[in-house]
């Protein structure tokens, strides 16, 4: 796509401050996400005490954001790629924010996991953390160079990361069944992977904004899905 | 990065969903040795409002003003093409001009009353096409236009006075019902609004909007913002080329072709 610049260039400086600051919130959620995927393996205490302040800067970009939006929507009359460009910063910042919410939330069940055992499926959260990270990662890379190709590769990822929630609601069904004591640890690591899963779907959201944005038009077919707990009754039941 | 030497890509035009009003097809135009159409085939939809928008010098307004000959009266001008009113070819040596222009009225950029009364102003054109039998039905007309034009509360006490006298967003409107009173079918704008404030410019929105119901529209603006709240289908215009034409939605949301995108996002123009 040829970006001519803007008649009036003060649009092209908004525009681009928009983007910047996308972009600086996506790099704050993603080390949030990160940290407190750490924290909740290496039981870091005083890690998930940042990550949970650190999710102020998230709320306070998001703000930033909708201000600029707003601003923008009023002095530019945006059209066509502009204004869905904008409208969609709107919705990324939505995004962005939920993801430093789920973020916190991690960061804050790792500190009630902290004083029980050690839980085992804690070689799934990891690899949860892995994709979820790679696919935020990628989201904004895809922002960045205005690339919809790799904003659809995101967009198809997050079948394989609902799978992987799948085997560890299992695992950890299990695990409550054979030794009630390990439920408290269990039930908030089943938090950690489905907040880990939601923000996948968030990602996945962020995918198809950016896709809409740049290209004009919606990632074709039906979104993938498989996530497929809620279906699901205790294991042995029905196997 | 648009010039007119490169070989051009074909206009993105998508079908209309409803009956025809106006069919132009290869419409070309010359101002003496200079072209200022070229190969224009556009359709305006029945009881639409249909914009016609692109930077100055594009041919919108030209194009316009093909569509009820206005261009016959420049001398220099000569146009090549097929244009149909309801499937009849307007440019057919058997039509009369006059007859033409009481079905395909005209609102000019500046008002431009007579410089007579009110009433007479909106009589004018009901008396020379003899469409009045009695005073009291040109009584009526003249009654039934200004309303139409939501102007007739505003003049009902003074219709005797000059035209003149009203502002510029009255003027407009009593030249709207000037348009109206010789019951055309098809009313061409050109840039109605450019010499009103915005609170007469909303009127007149307002009544584009109420007129489509009775009359097909087709309007010259310099507003995109204006474009796309009045109409229903847009076509844009670039160095006397359609460009693009389409549902308004689309033309100012995710239009097809780049240069419809540069110009709508204000990169040029």
């Amino acid at each position: 796509m040829v970006d001519v610049p803007h008649t009036v260039k003060a649009f092209d400086d908004e525009l681009a401050a928009l983007q910047t600051k996308i972009l600086r919130m996506g790099g704050i959620a993603e080390a949030n996400v990160a940290a407190a995927v750490q924290s909740v393996i290496r039981r870091d205490r005083q890690l998930a005490d940042r990550t949970i302040v650190a999710d102020q800067r998230i709320d306070a970009f998001d703000g930033e954001i909708a201000d600029l939006v707003t601003r923008m929507l009023a002095l530019r009359q945006p059209m066509a790629q502009d204004l869905r460009m904008i409208v969609g910063a709107l919705r990324l910042a939505n995004d962005l924010e939920r993801i430093g919410d789920y973020a916190k939330n991690i960061a804050k069940r790792s500190i009630a996991i902290g004083v029980s055992a050690p839980q085992q499926p804690m070689h799934a959260i990891p690899r949860m953390g892995d994709m979820v990270l790679t696919m935020i990662k990628d989201v904004l890379d895809a922002l960045a160079n205005r690339d919809p190709e790799r904003a659809r590769s995101v967009w198809a990822r997050d079948p394989a990361l609902d799978e992987l929630y799948n085997s560890v609601f299992r695992e950890l069904l299990t695990y409550m069944m054979e030794d009630p004591r390990t439920i408290t640890a269990c039930a908030h690591m089943l938090f950690i992977a489905k907040n880990l899963e939601r923000i996948g779907d968030h990602a996945t959201n962020m995918a198809e904004t950016i896709h809409f944005a740049i290209v004009g038009a919606r990632i074709d077919g039906e979104r993938p899905k498989a996530d497929v707990t809620a279906e699901m009754s205790a294991p042995g039941k029905d196997a | 990065m648009v010039t007119t030497d490169q070989a051009q890509p074909k206009p993105v035009v998508m079908p209309l969903d409803g009956p025809v009003k106006i069919a132009a097809r290869g419409v070309n135009l010359w101002y003496g040795a200079k072209q200022a159409l070229f190969d224009v085939d556009l359709d305006v939809g029945a009881n639409q409002v249909t914009a016609l928008i692109g930077p100055s010098g594009c041919g919108k307004s030209t194009f316009l003003r093909c569509i009820n000959r206005m261009n016959d009266t420049i001398p220099t001008a000569r146009v090549v093409g097929d244009i149909r009113l309801d499937g009849e070819d307007i440019y057919s040596p058997a039509v009369d001009v006059v007859h033409l222009r009481a079905r395909v009225g005209m609102v000019f950029q500046k008002p431009n009353p007579f410089p007579k009364s009110i009433y007479d102003n909106v009589a004018y054109g009901p008396r020379i096409h003899g469409l009045a039998e009695s005073k009291s039905h040109l009584d009526d007309i003249v009654r039934f236009s200004l309303e139409r034009a939501g102007l007739w509360k505003e003049v009902a006490d003074r219709l005797p006075q000059p035209g003149t006298g009203l502002s510029g967003g009255q003027q407009q409107r009593l030249c709207i019902a000037r348009a109206i009173a010789v019951s055309p079918e098809v009313i061409l704008m050109d840039e109605p609004c450019s010499a009103l404030d915005p609170i007469a410019t909303a009127r007149i929105e307002e009544l584009i909007d109420d007129l489509r119901d009775n009359f097909t529209i087709a309007i010259v603006t310099h507003s995109m913002q204006q474009a796309a709240r009045v109409s229903q289908r847009t076509a844009f215009f670039h160095l006397g080329i359609l460009v693009e034409a389409g549902p308004t939605e689309q033309i100012f949301t995710s239009p097809l072709d780049q240069r419809t995108q540069d110009y709508v996002t204000g990169r040029f123009g």
